[in-house]
């Protein structure tokens, strides 16, 4: 399953680098990119995650690397 | 951009209150701001009354940087750039020398604030370029016209379409006349007149006229639905130049950050000035914000592949646009891409016969869809086909039979069989016998003729050191015509189409690591090796879902001239990542030796925040050349 977010106010490259390091470490993720210059992040969650949960993960690793920045899902 | 605008204004206000601190200090016959503390003690009133003017600009723009310094504290994220402007700042502040701090903070801001106004605006323009999404269709329900998203459009819904609106799905004109703005997604700037019976690809623009259409596709199905997906999914297959600098990141600023802590202790313990060398290595901690580094790879490959886009050359990823530029062979498919994929009649023989043979021909051919067939058929002189029973024989060729009369059309083969003496050509040609009633009539030649700027584009690439290479799955003497005509370096021919990945193949392990291997097909039948090559380049457009796929690049316009094209701007893309990366490390490290050395003098930290912000705006700046 595959997810794009908005990530509203990332405002630093080297920052949009390091939540996409770590957001692929987390468990039930299968892999993430962030495009800084777009500011959106594509999320393939892994076949059979808990969702809710994995997604709860992904913004709290977002949050940690960037306090201000809101996840917010693109139709 | 309400945050830009929040951060501008505090940053004047900041300015203002700095501007006064300036003043009032400039009004002492003090010589250095670190004299305030020494003639003014702790309790004086005065101590204060020159320190707070900066202490409150150094807050008002500050303030947020210091918050995210203390949460990234928190979190232990010590090599973040806000903690690292924070404590180079509050060093400073620590050695009193407060127009220092104040000042580094609000240029770091003024960089901030750049950075971001640029970054937004190259976002924008690039989102520009890619702005090929429909809105809204209308569409008739019930005899009215009704609006709708384009995803709730259903295949064979009559839509209308005004000048200056966008087909929302592909779609055939069913009536009306209009004028087809393509340029957003081909690239191809003149526009396309279309009449009824056409077929338009939605995303193109009505510059007049009003038309009315029926859906063929639905949204999801559609162009520009494919060519959005496409480009928005591009930056996911990043280049090696990228990943070398996201890593290159994660090592430069802990080293630089150990070197400042190396700096701020070391030297001291023999040399004294305690004071000078601390800034030094406060100097060496702004200096160490990885920022323009990271910034400046993937924004000069996002607007590559935006410019590309612009031009109808849809590049999958910066890995690809990267392999592009290295690419020095050039494998082409014949049919379709080097040739124009569609026969033409290119001698009749013998000449003084020519008439009774096509017209003889035509009969025959009329009802074939074959494309050898059709290219007969409109060469011909108009035919009354009526009354002939017509039998195609696969592999062989046509026998029309007529009371009274039998046209045999097809290749030597057949007519030997039907025991008619002729004469067999030697040529490269495709070539047709004709025969009626029993008695040979002659022969017509048909050749898939090369486009038109073929041989200019190769020429190009061999001008440009490229090897060229055709394969083809034609017979020996019809492919070495059409190399000869073009001029490629070789030709391969008898390939099956396995052959060909095979070919490729073994092309690929004899290639050295400088170079790369640039397939050139039209997406029909070649996919395994298009995915196969380093650039896998499909042309003409989004064709089959599988050429999509496999290929690195596709060119949405059926011309060669595009390849060329896309591998200038893959080239100028490259060239402006090494700019960058270039620029942006000489400045640093230039900036550190200077410092190291003590040559900076007093701007030491007002010009490493250049060296952080100002060289992130110089490689945003440069990147969006790429665009043009």
């Amino acid at each position: 399953m595959k997810r794009v977010y908005e990530l509203t106010d990332l405002c630093c490259a080297a920052c949009a680098a390091e939540i996409e390091r770590d957001i692929n470490k987390v468990s039930g993720v299968a892999s993430c990119n962030v495009n800084f210059i777009m500011q959106k992040m594509t999320v393939e969650y892994e076949e059979g995650a808990n969702y809710g949960s994995v997604l709860k993960a992904v913004t709290k690793t977002v949050r940690r690397v960037e306090p201000d920045c809101d996840v917010v899902e693109v139709k | 951009m309400k945050k830009n605008k929040k951060l501008l204004i505090r940053i004047l206000v900041a300015f203002a209150v700095f501007l006064v601190g300036i003043v009032l200090y400039k009004l002492t016959p003090l010589k250095s701001f670190g004299e305030v503390a020494e003639k003014w003690s702790f309790g004086d009133y005065r101590f204060y009354l020159f320190i707070l003017p900066f202490l409150a600009a150094y807050l008002i723009v500050g303030y947020d940087v210091i918050l995210k310094a203390g949460r990234n504290l928190l979190s232990g994220r010590l090599l973040d750039e806000n903690f690292l402007m924070v404590v180079a700042t509050f060093g400073a502040i620590a050695l009193l020398d407060l127009p220092e701090a104040c000042g580094v903070m609000l240029f770091y801001q003024v960089g901030e604030l750049f950075q971001r106004y640029a970054v937004g605006k190259s976002r924008r323009s690039i989102a520009a370029l890619m702005d090929i999404r429909p809105d809204i269709a209308r569409v008739l329900r019930d005899g009215k016209e009704v609006v709708i998203s384009p995803e709730e459009v259903e295949i064979g819904d009559v839509l209308i379409l005004r000048a200056g609106e966008r087909v929302p799905v592909d779609s055939v004109v069913l009536e009306g006349k209009g004028s087809f703005d393509t340029s957003s997604l081909t690239g191809e700037s003149l526009p396309r007149d279309v009449r009824a019976g056409e077929e338009v690809l939605s995303g193109s623009i009505n510059i007049w006229g009003e038309v009315k259409l029926r859906a063929c596709k639905k949204y999801d199905d559609s162009t520009v639905r494919k060519i959005l997906d496409l480009v928005q999914n591009a930056a996911a297959k990043k280049a090696k130049a990228e990943n070398f600098i996201t890593k290159f990141a994660r090592y430069y600023t802990p080293v630089v950050v150990i070197a400042a802590l190396l700096i701020g202790v070391i030297p001291p313990i023999f040399l004294k000035d305690w004071g000078g060398w601390i800034k030094k290595a406060l100097t060496f901690l702004v200096v160490s914000c990885p920022c323009a580094l990271v910034i400046s790879v993937p924004l000069s490959f996002f607007g590559g592949i935006g410019g590309a886009s612009k031009r109808g050359i849809l590049v999958k990823g910066g890995g690809a646009l990267e392999r592009l530029a290295k690419a020095n062979v050039f494998v082409f498919d014949k049919t379709g891409t080097i040739t124009k994929g569609s026969f033409s009649v290119v001698d009749v023989f013998p000449a003084e016969r020519a008439k009774e043979i096509l017209t003889a021909a035509a009969i025959a051919e009329g009802a074939s869809n074959h494309p050898i067939a059709r290219s007969v058929v409109e060469f011909a002189p108009a035919v009354e086909r009526d009354g002939y029973e017509v039998e195609e024989i696969a592999g062989r060729g046509v026998k029309a039979v007529k009371k009274g009369g039998v046209i045999l059309v097809g290749n030597a083969a057949f007519l030997k069989e039907q025991g008619i003496p002729f004469e067999e050509a030697q040529n490269p040609f495709t070539t047709l016998y004709v025969a009626e009633n029993g008695a040979y009539l002659g022969r017509v030649m048909v050749s898939d003729v090369p486009k038109e700027n073929a041989a200019e584009v190769i020429r190009g690439l061999k001008a440009e050191g490229c090897r060229t290479i055709m394969l083809t799955g034609d017979r020996e003497a019809t492919a070495k015509a059409v190399a000869a005509e073009v001029g490629v370096d070789e030709c391969v021919a008898d390939l099956l189409p396995q052959d060909k990945a095979a070919w490729v193949e073994t092309l690929l392990s004899k290639e050295t690591k400088d170079g790369a291997v640039c397939f050139v097909g039209d997406g029909i039948n070649d996919a395994p090796v298009l995915a196969m090559a380093d650039v896998g380049v499909s042309m003409g457009g989004i064709g089959s879902d599988a050429a999509i796929e496999a290929s690195d690049v596709v060119l949405m316009q059926d011309d060669l001239a595009s390849i060329k094209e896309g591998r200038r701007i893959a080239k100028k893309t490259m060239r402006i990542v090494r700019e960058n990366v270039v620029v942006a490390l000489g400045i640093k490290v230039g900036v550190m030796l200077l410092t190291a050395l003590g040559l900076m003098g007093a701007f030491a930290m007002w010009l490493a925040v250049f060296a952080d912000v100002g060289v992130a705006m110089l490689a945003i700046i440069n990147a969006m050349r790429t665009l043009r």
